[in-house]
């Protein structure tokens, strides 16, 4: 290795001529070109929010439909058929399609703002993966259109998935689209670990780490581990369907609790990774309005974790039913009750930095802090399912329906408006309107619970899921009614709030660097920010840079005008994952469509395996391949070198 | 909560009444953790001194504030007494109705079907078993073994007053079992998405008293009663060459085992899994519009002219 590969970074401040300069290095091109190639991590967070709330209003569509279908008793506004497509679609857009890629979202704008860097670790397997998250949605959501929709739920249960009972595409788009999509959470999920180990900015030591990142890194994580389980799963299904195998056919010596093994396996950690992140936006957003730092970080920050880890032994609680030995379940249960702990840390952690501190309330705030109740309500429900006896009753009804949906909209999504009401000033350089927001807050909270707060009683009346129509004479009639009129409430709360990001796009306040006295790192960069983020590389020396010298202690030591330039090229620093020393300038990609051609590539080739057409999976492989090539064809500019200081 | 037929607040047989007083017990403590959480937050939020926006958000000053760790460990110390107890509850629940009772009384094998539950009383003498559908009749204060077959997609078996659901899944046998403390009908469900008509696989468990339930076995151990006459004869004759392709009627030519068995139709109080009452007119809808009655069903709609329409129907009326 020669000596020019070492290099010391130039310490200075930022001045004009510099951000000018930086601004040339980091900027993308205009035009198609530079839509299609731009991998910058703001354009691409905000790309997934968009693309995850279009899936959000689909996702509510189908529901409003089911809605009225079920509204009262022996309705046939909907085919069995229909009804059936609807519901399983439902399922898969809202917890593939919107509920991890909204948090993705919000993580990849977020993330490195928050870190104190210039971009994700790597910036163009960012570009990929939200590429490939928007093919494979297209993909699953042309089968639906073409009535080709899953139709086996969410979870899709063999055999009814197999080709026997199920011969049409459906379920090939549904298995093929899951395993393209999976290749995007894959490398989401690996890209956001390295970054949060690695790119953070000098200082930031793993304890000071902002709480938002511990719930993204730790779902991440999991990501990892669980993803192939249920990728391998829906693979397997395909061969069972197309090509003969007998993984999950009894008749072939297959195992159809197979199935339910690697998909709960996947699928129960999965609830825990799209809820973790969400659960992290509260834990950063509701301090600010409480004006103090959030209560017993340290606890909080492990219990995610311990929640994580837990989250990995309860898999089998979706299948108390299965008639597996009661020693076995029991231990399952077990695990299921005691998971318990360290979700109630969060909540009296939130409690406490509520009464402890001085309470402002905005919209933000209101979000935030009902998110706690529907978190305990969800969460009791979880509870009660934990214990087999009881759930023996309770699974497969309609109270395991509601359960679901406050964890689901309770905590991924009222986390998710709030945090649209929180960082949109940033995002845009404009506030929201407030006074819209307190009036979509109420319509969305009301609506919310009104429809599935009386589920839970349809659920212990004896009311089963997944059912197209219901006679009368059970007691379920008026419930279902106001499920219905509930859900119209919620949806109408959802319009306004779209219609408040639009008004506040055009004719918003405009937002400052940091409008709400917020003390981490994406508060202390212009709003919205430059595409390099940081004109210097911060220097941190607390968890909560910009409130140092209020919360006493040694006052301010966190150097944010002074620190590294980096401005030979589209630059970075690396530091190491424990206490974040420098020890690597990384050289960032400039824009490429490589990431976007690779993704065309791979939708051909799943085309290609849909169709059985294998010409055309082997065009789709050739430009995959042509696309990586390219990607990797290596470039001087892009060594790595140290940093000495 | 009797008068909901599904309802799980309310038992009516062993293995339904451990449940149910720990159901009650997650449900009360649920409902107390709810409210307690609710009132903090309530009182907490209200506590706020101004409200609006950014503006009045930074005009608060921010400070540190007290530690505040220790009310999460008391918390977690509070939580932890209902948890423990549940915990405990459950195991020992488990224990009382995870395994099947020793020494049953009865014991019936049921197959779930799309969309309609088999039945089969079996016995060591094959004239002394038979099968039935979608109906299935107990004596009073006898334990009784189920096992569970899938036939074809899983299924769940579930009777709420009796006892939780346990799935039918093709390729193993699952075990489940029931005894009513009282004579009654309790109505079941399949609870396991199973396709098209999965909203329409209802059952029924008929528990009778002791002497009641051997008399319903020896009539249900008959064949299919003869015509008597020319009517029932020429239905007879329609139902085995068209009913008979997946139908059973035991003591005819209508052999087939791929749909319920027709030889004591009349005996059941329900057509198409629950679906219908079992009455003539019914009977005749469903023939004539399985498909619009239940769309999806594996019964075809029958092409049958009035005539063979009144003679079948003549003739099954008659398979009491």
């Amino acid at each position: 290795m020669r000596a020019v590969d070492f290099r010391s970074p130039t310490i200075g401040s930022d001045s004009p001529e510099h951000a000018a300069r930086l601004e040339r290095l980091w900027e993308s091109s205009r035009g198609l070109k530079g839509f299609l190639g731009t991998v910058d991590h703001k354009q691409i967070g905000i790309r997934y929010i968009i693309t995850a709330f279009i899936f959000l209003a689909l996702g509510g569509i189908e529901a409003l439909l089911m809605r009225l279908q079920l509204a009262g008793p022996n309705l046939s506004l909907l085919t069995p058929e229909q009804y059936n497509e609807l519901f399983s679609t439902h399922g898969m857009t809202m917890i593939f399609l919107y509920a991890s890629p909204i948090l993705s979202g919000f993580s990849n704008y977020l993330w490195p703002l928050l870190l104190g860097s210039r971009d994700m670790a790597f910036p163009r397997l960012n570009a990929l993966s939200y590429w490939i998250y928007l093919a494979s949605g297209i993909f699953l959501y042309v089968g639906f259109l073409t009535g080709n929709g899953p139709n086996d739920g969410w979870f899709n249960y063999v055999p009814y998935a197999a080709r026997d009972y199920n011969p049409g595409l459906n379920e090939d788009f549904y298995s093929l689209g899951m395993v393209f999509l999976g290749i995007s959470t894959t490398i989401g999920a690996a890209n956001f670990i390295v970054t949060a180990l690695r790119t953070r900015a000098p200082g930031m030591s793993l304890n000071r780490l902002p709480i938002l990142i511990w719930g993204t890194l730790t779902a991440s994580a999991a990501n990892l581990v669980v993803v192939p389980a249920v990728s391998l799963a829906f693979f397997m299904l395909w061969l069972d369907r197309q090509f003969g195998t007998h993984f999950f056919d009894p008749a072939g010596g297959g195992q159809p609790l197979l199935w339910q093994h690697l998909f709960w396996i996947f699928g129960h950690p999965w609830v825990y990774a799209i809820v973790l992140p969400a659960m992290g936006m509260v834990s950063q957003g509701l301090p600010v309005f409480c004006r103090r730092p959030l209560v017993g970080y340290a606890i909080v920050a492990l219990s995610t974790v311990a929640t994580m880890v837990l989250g990995f032994g309860v898999w089998v609680h979706h299948m108390f039913a299965t008639g597996l030995p009661g020693l076995g379940l029991s231990f399952f249960s077990g695990a299921s009750i005691a998971i318990v702990f360290p979700s109630a840390v969060a909540v009296f952690a939130w409690l406490a930095t509520i009464w402890l501190g001085r309470p402002v309330i905005t919209t933000a705030f209101l979000y935030f802090s009902s998110m706690i109740l529907m978190f305990v309500v969800g969460g009791v429900s979880g509870f009660m399912t934990a214990s087999v006896p009881v759930d023996w009753q309770l699974t497969d009804t309609y109270f395991v329906v509601a359960h679901i949906h406050y964890v689901l909209i309770g905590i991924n999504v009222f986390p998710v408006l709030g945090a649209v009401y929180y960082w949109f000033p940033k995002m845009t350089g404009r506030m929201m309107d407030e006074r819209l927001g307190r009036w979509n807050f109420w319509i969305t909270f009301i609506g919310f619970n009104l429809a599935f707060l009386p589920m839970h009683v349809t659920g212990l009346l004896g009311m089963p899921r997944r059912v197209y129509t219901y006679p009368d004479g059970m007691g379920w009639d008026s419930l279902n009614l106001i499920t219905t009129i509930g859900s119209f409430v919620l949806a109408a709360g959802i319009l306004l709030f779209l219609f408040n990001v639009l008004k506040s796009l055009r004719s918003g306040a405009i937002a400052d660097a940091n409008p709400w006295d917020a003390p981490t790192l994406e508060w202390s960069v212009p709003s919205p920010p430059p595409p390099y983020n940081f004109a210097v590389i911060p220097t941190v020396a607390s968890r909560y840079p910009l409130w140092e010298g209020r919360l006493g202690g040694r006052g301010s030591a966190t150097s944010l005008d002074r620190g590294m330039l980096l401005e030979s090229g589209k630059e970075t620093v690396a530091t190491s994952s424990m206490d974040a020393t420098p020890d690597m300038i990384v050289e960032m990609p400039e824009d490429t469509t490589a990431p976007f051609a690779l993704s065309i590539g791979t939708a051909v080739l799943f085309v290609g395996l849909l169709l059985k057409t294998w010409t055309v999976a082997v065009i789709g492989l050739l430009l995959l391949s042509a696309a990586t090539l390219v990607w990797l064809w290596p470039r001087r500019e892009l060594r790595e070198r140290e940093a000495r200081p | 909560m009797s008068g909901v037929p599904l309802s799980y607040l309310h038992a009516a047989g062993q293995r339904a009444d451990t449940i149910l007083p720990l159901t009650w017990f997650t449900l009360i403590v649920s409902i107390l953790v709810c409210i307690i959480i609710a009132a903090l937050l309530w009182s907490g939020v209200r506590r706020a001194r101004t409200g609006g926006g950014a503006a009045e958000t930074r005009a608060v000053t921010v400070e540190p504030g007290a530690d505040g760790g220790r009310w999460i460990s008391l918390g977690l110390l509070i939580s932890a007494v209902p948890l423990l107890a549940t915990l405990i509850w459950t195991m020992v629940a488990i224990a009382a109705t995870s395994g099947p009772p020793a020494h049953p009384g009865l014991t019936l094998d049921v197959t779930g079907h799309q969309w309609w539950w088999e039945v089969r009383y079996g016995a060591t003498e094959p004239d002394q078993s038979f099968e039935t559908a979608n109906e299935i009749h107990i004596p009073v204060g006898v334990p009784v073994l189920i096992r569970l077959h899938g036939g074809d997609v899983i299924h769940s078996f579930w009777v709420p007053a009796l006892t939780g659901k346990t799935d039918t899944i093709p390729g193993q046998t699952n075990f489940s079992w029931i005894e009513a403390r009282q004579p009654g009908r309790y109505r079941g469900q399949c609870t396991e998405y199973c396709g098209s008509q999965h909203a329409h696989m209802g059952l029924e468990v008929v528990a009778q008293p002791p002497a009641d339930f051997e008399r319903w076995r020896a009539a249900q151990l008959l064949p299919a009663r003869a015509p008597r006459t020319s009517a029932e004869q020429r239905g007879l004759a329609v139902v085995e060459y068209r009913c008979g392709l997946c139908h059973e009627v035991r003591g005819t030519q209508a052999g087939a085992l791929a749909a319920p068995d027709l030889t004591h139709l009349m005996s059941r109080r329900t057509l198409a899994a629950g679906l219908l009452p079992n009455t003539p007119g019914n009977l005749v809808g469903w023939i004539e519009n399985a498909q619009d009655i239940k769309p999806g069903a594996l019964m075809p709609n029958q092409a049958l002219t009035g005539e063979q329409l009144t003679d079948v129907q003549a003739y099954l009326e008659s398979l009491q």
